[in-house]
């Protein structure tokens, strides 16, 4: 039989550079053309955004089995297909859907034709400031004109003056010189934030992308237009001119703002970091992510950063190294037992971090341990009202049934002298109900931070931790997914990952062996904590994996899921 | 593969060695002769005697940054440079030019320019790679200097090395 | 008094003869390297605080307090006592060499050799095979793996030499009849060198239709013998115990400061003494050519005695030989490149052993023929 009737209700074939392959009914041809292998250019096409067809990058040339006569049978190729007869236009790839039978080709000569001659007519009016361009190393513009343009130009005119340097939001500038008029941006402002600000107006050479005169560019989604801009008209106030892109590393991530747990990539250099921008994860938060998420790397650059481990000596505290400070940690809170002692989490930790404070307070035999309960403003995109990273892991492995709940009891018996030490890991209580006047009533203080706060400042032991893109870990979102945390950048000065502080605590406390890996410590906790049974800190992947039915839903990926099935964008 | 090189087939006379010995003696002597008669000379003594005026024009001096007829540095901060070097000598401090200068539309400038001469090893992969003919070998060869501190050139020294390029590519200048 | 000439006589070759010379001929080395190669070389070290050069004269000098002046640094993974052991075993057995080495004829009638013995050349051999000691010590106690290659190389290649080294003497040693190296130059004064027969008894003119015939064996010999003082002194072509491009620098690499210098010095002391060698056995040593030695003895009257002025004549005629050889050393080692292992090794066991050896017989057959059965 030939290939040609293999075909199922959903599957049709196509042929993509000489190559027969199956695809979805439905599909746009560029994605049956990404899915054969073959990258059709493009700059407007955008699979999360409408497709409306306008850069013309993406010609290609097309063609059809002809409809036989009645009759007749249809005459077949080498592999049993139909013979293709090619359309003499060319079409574009993006905003067409493929048939049963039809034939692509992307490296014709005219498809190569039409987009060496699209790429001059964008090449016209840019300016050749790639020198200066923050774009420059991610440009497809550039990309392009090196695979697909003709390497000279032909224009001997001057080139259009547009405006340059436009202050289009409080963290946005834009260069319209630099666009290619391909309307991502726009789309996404319509489409994604419901925030139409952004337009073209004027005609031909002098179109240009402008902003609405009284409303600026400044919704908490912004800085998505700058990822997805393909070439340097939209740059980030924050980021321009800070670093090139190519002496950047990139580290896979998530982004620890508040539940949602946005995946990143943490760009950095030299051990200081660049930015931050979304990785595509349907489950979670599709392409984007918030400003705030992506800003909040400047929180460790802060000057009251903590870096050295200190103990209060009089009113004052004073540096002392590792051991010192962990011995001493030990002896003061083994001098309290059982509910003398209590010990206030903070669901910013990993599962890993959180795993040990369940063990240390095993240790301790006490059962007032809690994590603080903080909730914010969240909105209908992708910012979560719970501004703590790891609520859910917290809730799994510290058995908290309502974190926070014990919060005021534990308020109470520091206030009434029953509980004497107390460990705060990773919080300032201070902002939290516990006054000077509480907290002074403690015999015994230690608290790990990575900043200096009024916490710290009463603590007889200060331990300096790690942030998120210093160490590496995992944690569950606010949709019950386990994800991994990686570490990009160093901490700072002799400030260490946390886990390996509270594990070497625990080592002092209960003379344990040492566990050298995360991942093992990841492999213990798995075997003792219930949802994460089966998982290993490498088997959780780029992607996460879920671990909890939460029931919540994301509203950004609902809206999304539903015009993927209108059909208005592929997803 | 293995490549068999056949070894050459050595004569009787050749392998006796002697005559090659000799033959060779003879042309070191010649050598040596030739320059004891001062009919060759080849090495110059450097610090009395030196080149400085005969330098070649490709020659490879320390790095410097020019600016041009208008006084504009010409550097832009691409950092094209800092990502070639092989030693990794230059650091690069890029800033945004304040809307109030005179060369603003240019937009980006560097804030500071380092080059570390201890590791610089003239290769001119900077001068060959810059879009913007700011960064010119010159043809200043005894860089030193008391500590490894002063053998960091920053920008100053850099622009008092260049000095002023004429005649040069000024996009910047006309098309903007 | 005997005891206080031959102290007088030992600081004299050593420390005003020998040391000097050995400073000079490293420099002698660089500057003849530079004119081989068209180059200068060091000219610019002269009298300090001065502009006075010398013809960089002085770098010897310089390079001396510069030994001594470097940290000797001993590394932590040595095997400290022969480690320490083995830059002197280097250098004494080069130095020891001299002592039966007559460096002229007499002297205020005192003849100018420090030890005058009966087995000079056998005491030479004898004393020369020590310095392997030093290398190999220095080799495998710097425990460093091209240290010890060096070491291993060095101690395969000098005792492969040595064989064919003594084999190639034997000849010459049946030619004279004689082991006093005094004898052996008086002899060669008086009838012919061995490489010059053409005064004397030793003249095909005058009947020395023997020597004549020797000439050949003895030229064998000759080459043979100074190829293997080549080996023995580690010298280019053969320099393989501290072979740069291998070894980073052989036996020695560990070495730092004086001990390194001292290595260096035993090295162009044995080259020295080698060339002594050479000369004394082959050359006639401090003899003047064509019989002007019995011609300027019969000049003053006395053919017995010999006047200061021609003893310090002959003194320098001998040290003006040793220079010509050390400078043809200087010159082979810019002209050759260095042999591979086992080409030294088949050049020593396959040709020159056999060549020596069948030179033994070549000669004993000649001078049954010539000289007839011994009576």
């Amino acid at each position: 039989m030939s290939a040609a009737s293999k075909q199922t209700e959903d599957l049709v074939n196509v042929q993509v550079d000489g190559h027969w392959i199956q695809v979805k009914r439905g599909t746009r041809m560029i994605e049956a053309c990404k899915q054969a292998s073959a990258e059709v250019p493009h700059y407007c096409y955008h699979p999360k955004l409408s497709s409306p067809g306008n850069c013309r990058m993406c010609l290609v040339e097309m063609g059809m089995p002809p409809r036989p006569t009645p009759g007749q049978e249809a005459e077949l190729d080498n592999d049993g297909h139909a013979k293709i007869s090619w359309m003499p236009r060319p079409v574009i790839a993006c905003a067409n859907t493929v048939a049963e039978g039809m034939g692509i080709r992307t490296q014709s000569t005219l498809a190569k034709e039409c987009r060496e001659g699209v790429m001059e007519f964008l090449l016209i009016n840019h300016p050749l400031d790639c020198p200066i361009c923050d774009q420059a190393g991610e440009c497809t513009l550039q990309e392009y004109s090196v695979e697909h343009g003709k390497g000279e130009s032909r224009f001997l005119e001057n080139k259009v003056k547009k405006p340059k340097n436009v202050d289009i939001g409080p963290r946005i500038r834009l260069d319209d010189e630099r666009c290619v008029l391909c309307s991502r941006c726009v789309r996404f402002t319509q489409e994604i934030v419901d925030d139409d600000v952004l337009g073209f107006v004027d005609r031909g050479s002098h179109n240009v992308l402008t902003i609405h005169p009284d409303k600026p560019l400044a919704n908490n989604y912004s800085l998505n237009t700058v990822d997805i801009c393909p070439v340097g008209a939209l740059t980030s106030n924050d980021f321009r001119f800070k670093m090139r892109v190519w002496f950047m590393r990139e580290t896979k991530s998530i982004c620890n703002g508040c539940a949602r747990g946005c995946n990143i990539l943490i760009s950095s250099r030299e051990n200081k970091i660049y930015r931050q921008t979304p990785r595509e994860n349907n489950e979670v938060n599709s392409s984007w992510m918030c400003d705030s998420g992506r800003l909040n790397y400047h929180l460790l650059e802060s000057d009251a950063r903590l870096t050295d481990p200190m103990m209060k000596k009089g009113k004052s505290h004073e540096t002392v190294d590792w051991p010192q400070a962990i011995r001493r940690t030990a002896e003061g809170l083994l001098k309290y037992k059982g509910d003398e002692v209590a010990i206030i989490a903070s669901a910013r930790m990993t599962n890993e971090e959180l795993y040990l404070v369940r063990v240390l307070a095993d240790t301790l035999e006490t059962k007032n341990v809690d994590t603080l309960k903080c909730h914010g403003e969240g909105d209908d995109y992708l910012n979560h009202k719970d501004r703590r990273p790891n609520t859910n892991g917290a809730k799994a492995i510290l058995k908290l049934r309502s974190p926070g709940s014990r919060v005021n009891s534990i308020k109470k018996g520091i206030e009434s002298g029953s509980i004497k030490a107390l460990l705060v890991y990773g919080e300032n209580i201070e902002s939290k109900g516990f006054d000077d006047g509480v907290l002074s009533k403690l015999k015994f203080l230690v608290s790990s931070h990575i900043l200096a706060n009024p916490t710290a400042k009463l603590s007889d032991i200060v331990l300096p931790g790690a942030s998120y893109a210093e160490k590496r870990g995992s944690m569950i979102n606010a949709t019950g997914r386990l994800q991994l945390l990686n570490k990009a950048i160093e901490p700072p000065g002799n400030s260490r990952d946390d886990w390996e502080i509270l594990q070497d605590l625990n080592c002092a406390m209960d003379g344990k062996d040492f566990i050298y890996e995360l991942a093992d410590l990841f492999s213990e906790m798995a075997s003792v904590v219930p949802v994460l049974k089966g998982f290993t800190l490498s088997g959780i992947g780029e992607k996460g994996a879920s671990v909890i039915e939460t029931g919540e839903t994301i509203p950004l990926l609902e809206r999304e899921a539903q015009r993927v099935n209108q059909g208005l964008i592929v997803g | 593969m293995a490549v068999i090189v056949e070894r050459p087939k050595l004569s009787i006379l050749e392998k006796f060695y002697f005559p090659a010995i000799m033959k060779g003696l003879r042309i070191t002597l010649g050598h040596a002769i030739r320059i004891l008669r001062r009919k060759k000379k080849v090495t110059m003594q450097y610090p009395e005697e030196k080149w400085d005026n005969n330098l070649p024009e490709h020659y490879r001096g320390a790095p410097a940054l020019v600016t041009d007829e208008h006084g504009r540095e010409r550097c832009v901060s691409c950092q094209l440079c800092e990502f070639i070097c092989p030693p990794r000598a230059i650091t690069i401090i890029p800033e945004e030019i304040p809307p109030e200068d005179q060369w603003s539309k240019v937009e980006k400038r560097p804030r500071e320019f380092e080059i570390d001469m201890i590791r610089c090893i003239y290769c001119g992969m900077c001068e060959e790679v810059c879009p913007e003919q700011a960064i010119f070998l010159r043809k200043d060869y005894a860089i030193s200097g008391y500590t490894r501190d002063e053998m960091v050139h920053n920008k100053k020294k850099l622009y008092e090395i260049g000095g002023v390029r004429e005649g040069l590519v000024n996009k910047w200048n006309t098309l903007k | 008094m005997p005891i206080l000439i031959s102290f007088i006589k030992i600081v004299m070759v050593i420390f005003v003869v020998i040391l000097p010379m050995v400073a000079y001929s490293v420099w002698a080395e660089r500057r003849v390297s530079a004119v081989i190669q068209e180059r200068v070389g060091p000219n610019r070290v002269g009298i300090p605080f001065t502009k006075i050069r010398l013809f960089g004269l002085g770098q010897p000098i310089a390079d001396g307090i510069k030994f001594l002046l470097k940290e000797d640094f001993t590394p932590g993974h040595v095997n400290k006592f022969y480690y320490w052991l083995a830059p002197a075993l280097t250098m004494v057995p080069a130095l020891l060499t001299c002592a039966v080495l007559p460096f002229g004829s007499e002297l205020f009638g005192e003849k100018m050799v420090i030890a005058d013995l009966n087995v000079g050349p056998l005491f030479i051999f004898a004393i020369a095979s020590l310095s392997v000691y030093g290398i190999v010590l220095a080799g495998w106690a710097s425990n460093s793996k091209y240290s010890f290659l060096g070491g291993v190389r060095s101690s395969s290649q000098m005792i492969s030499y040595e064989i064919s080294l003594g084999l190639s003497l034997v000849p010459v040693l049946l030619i004279f009849g004689e082991l006093n190296l005094s004898e052996i130059v008086w002899e060669q004064s008086k009838n012919g060198w061995l490489l010059l027969p053409f005064w004397g008894d030793g003249a095909i003119w005058n009947g020395g239709v023997d020597r004549f015939f020797l000439l050949f064996p003895a030229f064998i010999a000759f080459i043979v013998f100074t190829t293997s003082i080549f080996a023995e002194t580690n010298r280019l072509p053969f320099d393989l115990p501290e072979c740069e491009t291998e070894l980073v620098a052989g036996y020695h690499t560990e070495y730092s400061s004086m001990k390194f210098a001292l290595f260096f010095l035993g090295e162009y002391a044995a080259m020295i003494i080698g060339s002594g060698l050479i000369v004394t056995l082959f050359l006639g040593g401090w003899s003047l050519p064509f019989g002007l030695d019995a011609y300027l003895m019969n000049m003053t009257g006395d053919p017995e005695q010999i006047p200061w002025w021609l003893g310090l004549i002959h003194i320098g005629t001998f040290l003006a030989k040793v220079i010509v050889f050390i400078l043809f050393f200087i010159w082979v080692r810019w002209t050759l490149p260095r042999f591979r292992y086992d080409q030294l090794m088949r050049l020593g066991w396959i040709i020159f052993f056999e060549l020596a050896l069948v030179n033994i017989f070549i000669t004993a057959g000649i001078l049954i023929l010539t000289r007839g059965s011994a009576s």
